[in-house]
């Protein structure tokens, strides 16, 4: 059996991808797809201690990642639907140039 | 008769069905739009024939309404409907009858007119809605008729609107209708609110039906005027406007501006007959009256209790149809000295169940025995037809005799002869007023349509002192002009305008409240023949050479085609043939339109009606002989000769010729009053309530400005400070928000790794 840890350093450089590609990219959609890969990782550990922790029997690591995965897709469609947006208003979906919610 | 009935819509369906198609049409496309209209007439009078045929057989029917939900709202239903009864179907048949022979007529007058197709457009849409007026079971659905037919009559006076007398007298027109129709609309709103419904016949509901009057006539309203009788009267002031009767008849001499065949057909021959025709509609609710009224009414009530002159002529006895509600009439005839009001009041309707819609006509129709032996009171209605009738009839007809245009003395003849309807209404019921309407369609639109044949034939001359000796150059219309001229004089016995002018003359001589209306009628019949006979020997026999030079036209005058003589003599034929059906040897129109059926036996002639008949024969002849006398002794050489009558009597003729001046009277009181009403509100707006405003809105200023500076000196001063502190130290934190969401991650994620770092050094120790 795969010990925990190696679970745990996949989870740890799939956030670190997804932190990456958030931070880097310019373009909002890959930022978009980079959170989505950081809320993967945090889904990842979530099954992972789950399933070596002390109840495994209890499903609630599997309940905990549906809904997380179905908070994902809504984040999703709503984070698209926001970019759409951003692009009809702007002809543009860098974020670098949308800074007009400055102080 | 009941599919019949079924269809009946149809009948001016068909022609607001040629109306909206040729409003479609082309300017161009005369021949379509002539053959829509006159066809549309042709089909709706064969089903007019139809509907009449099937209520020949009718006796003592009451009348048959058709009658459907139009919409409901809230817990009412409107109801409208149409109805058949011998009022309708007489009407329906001589509406159309005439239109057609008017729409043919037309064609040849309006030939080289270049709105033909909108001429008869709007002729179209005037049939529809007078038929509609005419069949309509419903109080509202005949006043919507009643101003559509006024708002086709507007766009028919108008018709050559850049004539600017043309659009004015077709405002006048509409105007001084609708002043008469605002008491018809009150009148209506008063009915609903009284009888919460506005079918005249609905199974013994409707609004013309025993229960709703009964209930109406026992109320009592201002000054002990029974609620009926307020009622009658504001809806009579609608057929005053309609039918131009003292003191609103000033539009219908001006509406003359309008074409002539719409002058025969709507200002002569059907929509001022309407108002007629509303008032037989609405009978029931004009002779209402209340047995026991309280003193307003005391009148009537001597007149009841008088006892019969003579005996009734004309004892024609008929099945008691109304003896059911007869009977308690008589019980409280028996004591009349009852005055306690409202309680104990009883209606007595006098054309009830349509079986004696003809009240007083030498009698006929009430030969009930047990009656005979009192007068029925006469309502105060039927009592200010009767008057305002009478006064018309001889206003226009002394106005008329100092005219001198073609078309004007016959519409104040018109006028005199819508007097007399009243009259005839007034006095002897539903019967003899509409015979005289039927009688006097045929010739009235025959003279119009003569006159109209004159003009045409003098080339739009209408100046009678201008023509002269048209009787060789326009035979054709000069003998059809001539049946139409003795058949309105009342010439004995050939002619119809004769037997209806007698019956009226007859029924005023047996009413009761007073005399003075057949004085009137009778004066107002020798003035007819007198002015007929003047402007016949005018038009027809003056010698012409010796005015010939004066018309500036240089041609000679000519008869008219054959497409318009062609309705002259059919309509000169009728108006001797209706004589047939109302002679008092014969009265077969009465007793149809009393529901009796169709076969009245013979009857002689009793010896009053035959002293009446001699009395208004001599005064006819007497009329037309002295016209023509006076006129042919020293005819006039030219056509700026005083008349003689002007150089007998001089400042009469110039009244008479000036109309009364009741045109300059509303000008100076009515129009002036509401020039100088305007006046006065404009100065109100601009000075007073503009004054008001202006004042209020410098109070405004001067305290806004205070309240500026108290702002920007006082609170501002402050508080910028304090603002400007705020700002600044806003902008150094800004910084920190500079919009770049990827600068935001990266302190999150060093914020994490500094967390993680921390966390990770306190787990080692």
């Amino acid at each position: 059996m795969t010990p925990l840890h190696h679970y745990l350093i996949l989870s740890a450089l799939l956030f670190s991808i997804g932190l990456a590609g958030a931070l880097t990219r310019r373009n909002a959609i890959l930022v978009l797809i980079g959170i989505e890969l950081m809320l993967n990782a945090a889904n990842l550990n979530f099954i992972a201690f789950w399933r070596y922790g002390a109840h495994p029997e209890a499903l609630t690591g599997v309940m905990f990642v549906i809904f997380s995965i179905g908070l994902a897709a809504a984040e999703a469609a709503v984070g698209l639907a926001l970019i759409i947006a951003i692009y009809r208003h702007r002809k543009t979906t860098n974020v670098d140039e949308v800074n007009s919610m400055k102080g | 008769m009941n599919s019949l009935l079924q269809y009946l819509w149809l009948i001016p369906a068909l022609p607001l069905l040629a109306a909206g198609l040729s409003a479609l049409l082309k300017q161009r496309s005369r021949t379509l739009a002539a053959s829509l209209a006159i066809g549309s007439m042709v089909l709706a009078f064969v089903l007019s024939c139809a509907a009449f045929v099937s209520t020949l057989g009718a006796h003592g029917e009451a009348a048959t309404p058709h009658n459907f939900v139009w919409f409901t709202f809230g817990e009412k239903a409107l109801r409208l409907g149409w109805m058949l009864d011998p009022l309708t179907a007489s009407m329906l048949v001589m509406v159309t009858f005439v239109g057609t022979l008017i729409f043919i007529y037309s064609v040849g007058y309006m030939a080289h007119d270049e709105n033909f197709t909108r001429f008869f457009t709007f002729l179209s849409l005037f049939a529809a809605a007078m038929l509609g007026l005419v069949i309509a079971n419903n109080l509202l659905l005949l006043f919507m008729c009643w101003e559509v037919v006024g708002l086709a009559s507007y766009l028919l006076i108008g018709f050559w609107y850049h004539k600017p007398s043309a659009a004015a007298a077709a405002k006048k027109a509409f105007i001084t209708t609708r002043i008469g129709d605002v008491g018809f609309f009150l009148g209506i709103l008063w009915l609903y609110a009284e009888t919460g419904t506005l079918l005249f016949y609905d199974q013994g509901h409707g609004c013309l039906e025993t229960s709703a009057l009964t209930a109406m006539v026992t109320k009592t309203t201002l000054l002990g005027m029974g609620v009926s009788t307020a009622i009658a009267l504001l809806i009579f002031c609608g057929a005053i406007g309609k039918s131009g009767q003292v003191p609103l008849h000033v539009w219908l001499p001006d509406a003359m501006e309008g074409p002539t065949p719409v002058s025969a057909l709507i200002h002569a021959a059907t929509m001022v007959a309407a108002g007629v025709f509303l008032v037989a509609r609405v009978y029931p609710l004009m002779a209402a009256v209340p047995v026991n009224a309280p003193l307003a009414n005391s009148h009537s009530q001597v007149a009841m209790v008088r006892p019969h002159p003579g005996p009734l002529p004309q004892e024609r006895e008929k099945p008691a149809a109304t003896a059911e509600i007869s009977k308690p009439v008589e019980t409280s005839a028996a004591s009349p000295v009852k005055t306690d009001g409202g309680a104990g009041a009883v209606v007595q309707q006098i054309a009830e169940a349509r079986a004696d819609v003809l009240p007083l006509p030498g009698g006929e129709g009430r030969g009930e025995g047990e009656r005979s032996s009192h007068h029925a009171p006469v309502s105060t209605a039927l009592q200010a037809v009767t008057w305002i009738g009478a006064i018309t009839a001889v206003f226009a007809a002394l106005v008329a005799v100092a005219q001198t245009d073609i078309k004007r003395i016959l519409a104040y003849s018109t006028v005199s002869q819508l007097g007399f309807m009243f009259m005839g209404l007034g006095t002897g019921g539903v019967a003899v007023g509409m015979f005289h309407l039927l009688t006097h369609a045929f010739f009235k639109a025959l003279l119009f349509l003569g006159a109209g044949s004159v003009i045409h034939g003098c080339h739009e001359e209408q100046d009678i002192r201008r023509m002269g000796g048209l009787r060789k150059l326009l035979p054709v219309t000069f003998a059809t002009y001539a049946v139409g001229m003795m058949a309105l004089s009342g010439v004995p016995l050939f002619f119809s305008g004769f037997w209806s002018k007698d019956e009226i003359l007859h029924a005023a001589w047996l009413w009761e409240p007073s005399k003075w209306p057949f004085a009137l009628g009778l004066f107002g019949a020798f003035l007819t023949a007198f002015y007929m006979t003047r402007q016949m020997w005018f038009v027809f026999f003056s010698p012409r050479s010796s005015r010939r030079e004066e018309t500036h036209t240089s041609h000679e005058p000519h008869e008219s085609p054959r497409v318009m003589t062609v309705p002259l003599a059919v309509l000169a034929v009728c108006a001797v043939l209706l004589s047939v059906f109302g002679t008092p040897l014969w009265p077969w129109f009465h007793s149809y339109l009393g529901g009796h059926g169709a076969h009245p036996e013979f009857s002689g002639i009793p010896s009053d009606t035959l002293l009446i008949m001699l009395v208004s024969a001599l005064v006819a002849l007497g009329g037309i002989g002295l016209a023509w006398r006076f006129y042919s002794r020293r005819p006039a050489q030219r056509a700026e000769d005083p008349d003689p009558l002007e150089a007998l009597h001089p400042e009469t003729f110039a009244l008479l010729r000036g109309k009364f001046f009741i045109d300059e009277l509303y000008e100076m009181s009515v129009i002036r009053g509401n020039a100088g009403c305007a006046r006065a509100a404009r100065w109100l707006d601009d000075i007073v309530w503009n004054g008001v405003v202006m004042a209020v809105l410098y109070l405004v200023l001067g305290l806004s400005w205070l309240n500026r500076f108290f702002d920007e000196f006082v609170v501002n001063l402050g508080f910028d400070q304090g603002c400007g502190g705020l700002r600044s130290g806003a902008r150094l934190l800004s910084v920190w928000q500079n919009g770049q969401v990827q600068r935001y991650l990266r302190v999150i994620a060093l914020g994490l790794t500094v967390f993680a770092l921390i966390f990770i050094w306190g787990c080692g120790r």
